[in-house]
């Protein structure tokens, strides 16, 4: 299996419009998505909500990469009902990068964004309400980066609020 | 702030982690006039185990198990998105047999998750017979799987490629058999509720959600279906054969919570409808695909989403090559669609709330993973 450029009427009218923004149109086990330049990640995003249909963000997550530079993999899914198709718009970006919000194109990006921030640490510039979402509000670390072990209870945080020494 | 305290107009009023009509662990802070709502705020996370965490330090066959517990009352739909999602980076495909397998025990559990669902909803409305009758037939389907994996709950009824355990000998006839039963036990919850007037009242009108408001919230299943959207994943992008089958997309119009609760009854129906062309159709051949023992996915990623009971339930699987998973990012229904709670009881009454938390149908192990 190996990954097949994507080529299509849709990517011939992004390339117009954004063009040196988008690196890559890529297809891999039968799956189109494009890797974009982090700044042009929502007009992107908002260009295919408003041209092209995809009005459904299905989800927003992030993959850790400790060893590249731009450390994280930014990855939108979007679904389209009218084209009944479904692509995924990445980007990378380096740590303290702050991406801006897609809450103004996607209401559902708001708790998505939160969970993202709650479990990598990215802060997404102008979220609206931009608090750790499944973890207490004040827990030390971001579990799902790769540092983080498998265990990694913050125990400062168990002694304070359970009344015990540790949470092992 | 107010001069006295009876100058003040509005409340914040806590609700839950510890409520019944939570179902679960639920925290809701509600800001009130009266008995207005004007805001909800839900607190999550209570339940957080990280199994995506988990996910990056099993192996991929490990970490099967860990899904059926995110939506613990459909574990078998979990199973079957998570397989699809490997089996989709491995390239491989399970055989016939084993499609239809699971094609008959994921509608079981379809059946058995709305079940709970209508149960738990009736009673948080003030209907307690309900709850006896959808867990008395709930039983039966636990039966099935208890049969056929040994589990009732957290079944691990699939593998990567196909199937572990082979039918028993009569799961076709139990089957058969809870088909023929299930639809005069369906009219039975109709008789009790749909034209119930209490009933009506409590959900007609209560909750709404338009087909608009669902795509900005990213809501799917059958809260989108009743905001009058014709779309499911199993007719939109079919998946274990679910093309060869006859069966309706049940859709409603107003989008409130009545309609939730007609498209849920009907989507009952339609489970048996696509269980007696199942059972029927069982071909005979191998129960699962030539899968290594050790499995090392290919470098990729791949999205993988089935029609889950309550929604779009997708896995973003992400490999590096290696035994382990680099990502699983589980995309669960319950916690996308709980994010539209604070837009449906905005300027409702707070004892409509429960209702509205009712007809998400949320799950807290899956909304905290």
């Amino acid at each position: 299996m190996a990954v097949s450029p994507w080529e299509d009427e849709l990517t011939r009218n992004l390339k117009e419009h954004f063009g040196e923004a988008i690196s890559e149109f890529s297809i891999y086990v039968g799956q189109p998505f494009l890797v974009a330049r982090p700044e042009a990640v929502i007009p992107i995003l908002e260009y295919l909500k408003l041209e092209a249909d995809f009005d459904y963000l299905v989800d927003v997550t992030a993959v850790d990469y400790p060893q590249r530079a731009e450390r994280f993999d930014l990855v939108y899914i979007l679904y389209s009902f009218a084209r009944n198709q479904r692509i995924r718009v990445k980007t990378r970006i380096a740590e303290g990068y702050a991406p801006a919000t897609a809450v103004g194109v996607h209401l559902t990006a708001n708790w998505l964004e939160r969970e993202v921030y709650d479990m990598f640490g990215i802060r997404f510039a102008g979220h609206p309400d931009l608090r750790r979402i499944l973890l207490p509000e004040d827990w030390q670390g971001h579990p799902l980066r790769k540092e983080y072990p498998l265990t990694g209870v913050d125990q400062r945080w168990v002694r304070e609020n359970l009344g015990i020494e540790s949470a092992q | 702030m107010p001069e006295t305290f009876l100058d003040a107009t509005e409340l914040v009023l806590n609700m839950g982690p510890q409520h019944p009509s939570t179902h679960g662990v639920l925290r809701v802070i509600l800001k009130l006039d009266g008995e207005k709502v004007l805001g909800a705020e839900c607190v999550i996370g209570y339940l957080h185990r990280g199994v995506e965490k988990i996910s990056e330090n099993r192996t991929w066959v490990q970490f099967a198990p860990y899904v059926d517990r995110t939506d613990y009352v459909a574990a078998v739909s979990n199973g079957l998105g998570y397989c699809l999602a490997v089996e989709k980076l491995l390239g491989v495909e399970a055989p016939p047999r084993a499609q239809v397998v699971r094609v008959i025990l994921t509608e079981l559990q379809r059946i058995a998750s709305h079940l709970v669902w209508l149960g738990t909803h009736a009673l948080d409305i003030g209907a307690q017979t309900p709850l006896f009758y959808c867990f008395r037939e709930r039983e039966l389907i636990m039966n099935i799987f208890e049969k056929y994996c040994g589990a009732r709950l957290t079944t691990h009824a699939f593998r990567i490629g196909g199937l572990l355990y082979p039918l028993y000998h009569d799961f076709e006839d139990e089957v058969k058999a809870f088909c023929d039963m299930l639809p005069a036990k369906v009219n039975d919850y109709e008789q009790l509720l749909t034209a119930n007037r209490i009933w009506v009242g409590r959900t007609k009108g209560v909750g709404i959600l338009t087909a608009e408001d669902c795509k900005q919230y990213g809501v799917t299943g059958p809260m989108l279906r009743a905001s009058g959207v014709k779309w499911d994943l199993r007719k939109a992008q079919p998946y274990s054969g679910y093309e060869q089958y006859d069966f309706e997309i049940p859709t409603g119009e107003n989008g409130d919570t009545f309609d939730r609760y007609m498209v849920r009854i009907q989507e009952m129906r339609q489970s048996v409808r696509i269980l007696k062309q199942a059972v029927d159709r069982i071909p005979d051949g191998p129960i699962t695909a030539k899968v290594p023992k050790v499995l090392r996915p290919p470098v990729g990623e791949a999205y993988v989403s089935i029609e889950a009971p309550k929604g779009e339930l997708g896995y973003f699987v992400v490999s590096d090559g290696g035994t382990q998973p680099y990502r699983v990012r589980i995309r669960p229904p319950s916690f996308i669609n709980l994010q539209a709670l604070d837009r449906m009881a905005r300027g409702s009454l707070v004892a409509d709330v429960v209702a509205i938390i009712g007809t998400i149908d949320i799950v807290l192990g899956e909304v905290d993973r």
